[in-house]
């Protein structure tokens, strides 16, 4: 099954935003955030419910002038949605299924994110 | 780094989360309430320009999360005010509420200041409702409540405290919680603390029903899955674990009290020797960094022998300090929840206690009548 056509956005749960404290992208829910490293950010700053997962491996390519995300990008996407962190838009013709991981090229990957208390 | 920094000693990071406790006043009546038990001595509320001051200076120092609670904070008319300025700030707000006095007009009024998130408390064991079950009017409340805040967009998460007056029934309030349409449940066992310290015997469960607590537990998590997520902390006596107390104290979290006083934990206030700085008087900055009460339990350099020596010490800071001195008259003692407290024994003896069924204490109701006639912090 493919993701491409799939719109991912923040779940309502979330809120996500720049936080200068941290120098970085979180996530902010009821009592606690999530610190998301460069990569993480980039993707979720994305997740709008209006484009689909190929725009936002697209986008990402273009901004990053890079090639061949779409592994990365989905395997985040996977992860995101394990955690709650996404939900897929109405318009979405299907929830989708993500393949594993399989490395990939551009996005500098330090792992997702990091809990904080 | 560079030679032009060095003089500048790095600081810690600033709070995390601010939490505004805005009121004493509750038309509840909570036997476990963790609220002092003198409350009624309390100094006057802040004003609302204490408390945006409040709110700037601890976004300033980077806090992100800003709860409001009390009492019930729906009591005040200015939270909307709050919750604007929290909001335009950057803060993830959340009210805290009982639900009670919460209209429609003041929803749609804190929905459009920006409020964040709301958890709803289900109240039991208060004067009106000693049990939920046969209180229909608490239920219909929360039913209302949850239906109108789901129509705003909100999820409806609800925290239940438990305790041995409603443990039993602990089926029936999941089953409500699902009617109700929760997507969260926190299911809180009873921390021993002002209120609900004084009421420790009436309000401790039995081992059993707290085995079968967890036993129900899971049962319904198995069941509801992803649908209703379902959380049960276990109270500190039974699992015997010291808990690292707001993420160690003076690290993250800073609370403030109806009448200006800024605490590192929610209970702080009973501890003797101690002074409580007003935020009126100090910026949080300096109550944060310098203050006397903050740096007092900070880090482990201050913990007694027992945990000194002790591996964990880094995992938990030697547990409660409120919970170290209600139960042995110092602050500065290994949590007794710790089997390697030399104090242990004062929990054996209340788990104990907690099996005799026949000799149960009447509950005494948080009121500003009880407080005063209490004159006594816990
Ligand atoms: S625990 Fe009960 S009495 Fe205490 S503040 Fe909350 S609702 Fe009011
Ligand atoms: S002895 Fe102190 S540090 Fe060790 S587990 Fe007990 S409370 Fe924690």
């Amino acid at each position: 099954m493919s993701t491409v056509g799939a719109r991912p956005a923040i779940n309502r749960l979330f809120r996500f935003q720049w936080e200068p404290a941290q120098q970085a992208h979180v996530l902010l829910y009821p009592e606690g955030m999530v610190k998301l490293n460069q990569s993480a950010g980039e993707i979720l700053k994305r997740c709008d419910g209006e484009r689909s997962v190929q725009e936002i491996v697209a986008d990402l390519e273009a901004a990053f002038n890079a090639s061949g995300l779409t592994a990365d990008v989905e395997a985040f996407l996977k992860m995101a949605d394990e955690q709650n962190w996404i939900e897929w838009s109405p318009t979405a013709p299907t929830r989708p299924s993500v393949a594993a991981p399989q490395g990939g090229a551009g996005l500098p990957w330090d792992g997702p994110a990091e809990d904080l208390p | 780094m560079t030679t032009t920094t060095s003089l500048l000693v790095p600081r810690r990071p600033g709070p995390l989360w601010l939490l505004a406790e805005v009121t004493y006043r509750c038309p509840l009546h909570c036997a476990f309430c963790y609220n002092p038990v003198d409350f009624a001595q309390a100094g006057p509320e802040l004003a609302t320009e204490d408390w945006l001051k409040v709110i700037r200076e601890a976004r300033e120092m980077g806090a992100a999360q800003f709860g409001i609670s009390g009492g019930e904070p729906l009591l005040r008319d200015d939270i909307e005010i709050l919750v604007d300025e929290a909001r335009k700030l950057g803060f993830y707000t959340n009210l805290i509420t009982s639900g009670v006095g919460l209209t429609e007009g003041r929803l749609a009024a804190l929905k459009e200041a920006g409020l964040d998130h709301i958890q709803l408390s289900f109240q039991d064991a208060t004067r009106e409702a000693n049990d939920l079950i046969t209180n229909t009017r608490t239920f219909e409340l929360k039913r209302k409540v949850a239906a109108m805040t789901k129509a705003a967009g909100y999820p409806t998460v609800i925290n239940c405290v438990l305790h041995r007056t409603n443990i039993d029934h602990l089926d029936r309030i999941i089953e409500m919680a699902v009617e109700i349409g929760a997507e969260y449940l926190e299911l809180a066992n009873t921390q021993y603390h002002g209120w609900a310290f004084l009421n420790r015997e009436a309000l401790m469960p039995t081992a059993a029903q707290l085995a079968e607590a967890e036993a129900v537990t899971e049962r319904w998590k198995a069941k509801l899955g992803k649908k209703m997520r379902i959380l049960f902390v276990t109270p500190d006596y039974q699992s015997k674990k010291p808990k690292k107390c707001m993420n160690g104290w003076g690290e993250v979290f800073l609370s403030v009290t109806p009448d200006g006083l800024a605490l590192p934990c929610h209970t702080a206030r009973m501890l003797p020797g101690l002074e409580f700085p007003d935020v009126r008087e100090h910026t949080l900055d300096w109550i944060w960094h310098e203050s006397p009460l903050f740096n007092r339990f900070r880090g482990t350099a201050w913990l007694p022998e027992t945990c000194q020596s002790c591996e964990d010490k880094e995992k938990d800071h030697g547990g409660c300090r409120c919970q170290a001195f209600m139960l042995t008259g110092n602050a500065d003692a290994t949590d007794p929840v710790c089997p390697k407290s030399p104090d242990h024994a004062l929990i054996d003896a209340a788990l104990a206690k907690a099996e005799q069924a026949a000799t149960v204490k009447p509950l005494v109701f948080r009121d500003p009548k009880n407080s005063r006639a209490l004159d006594r912090a816990f």
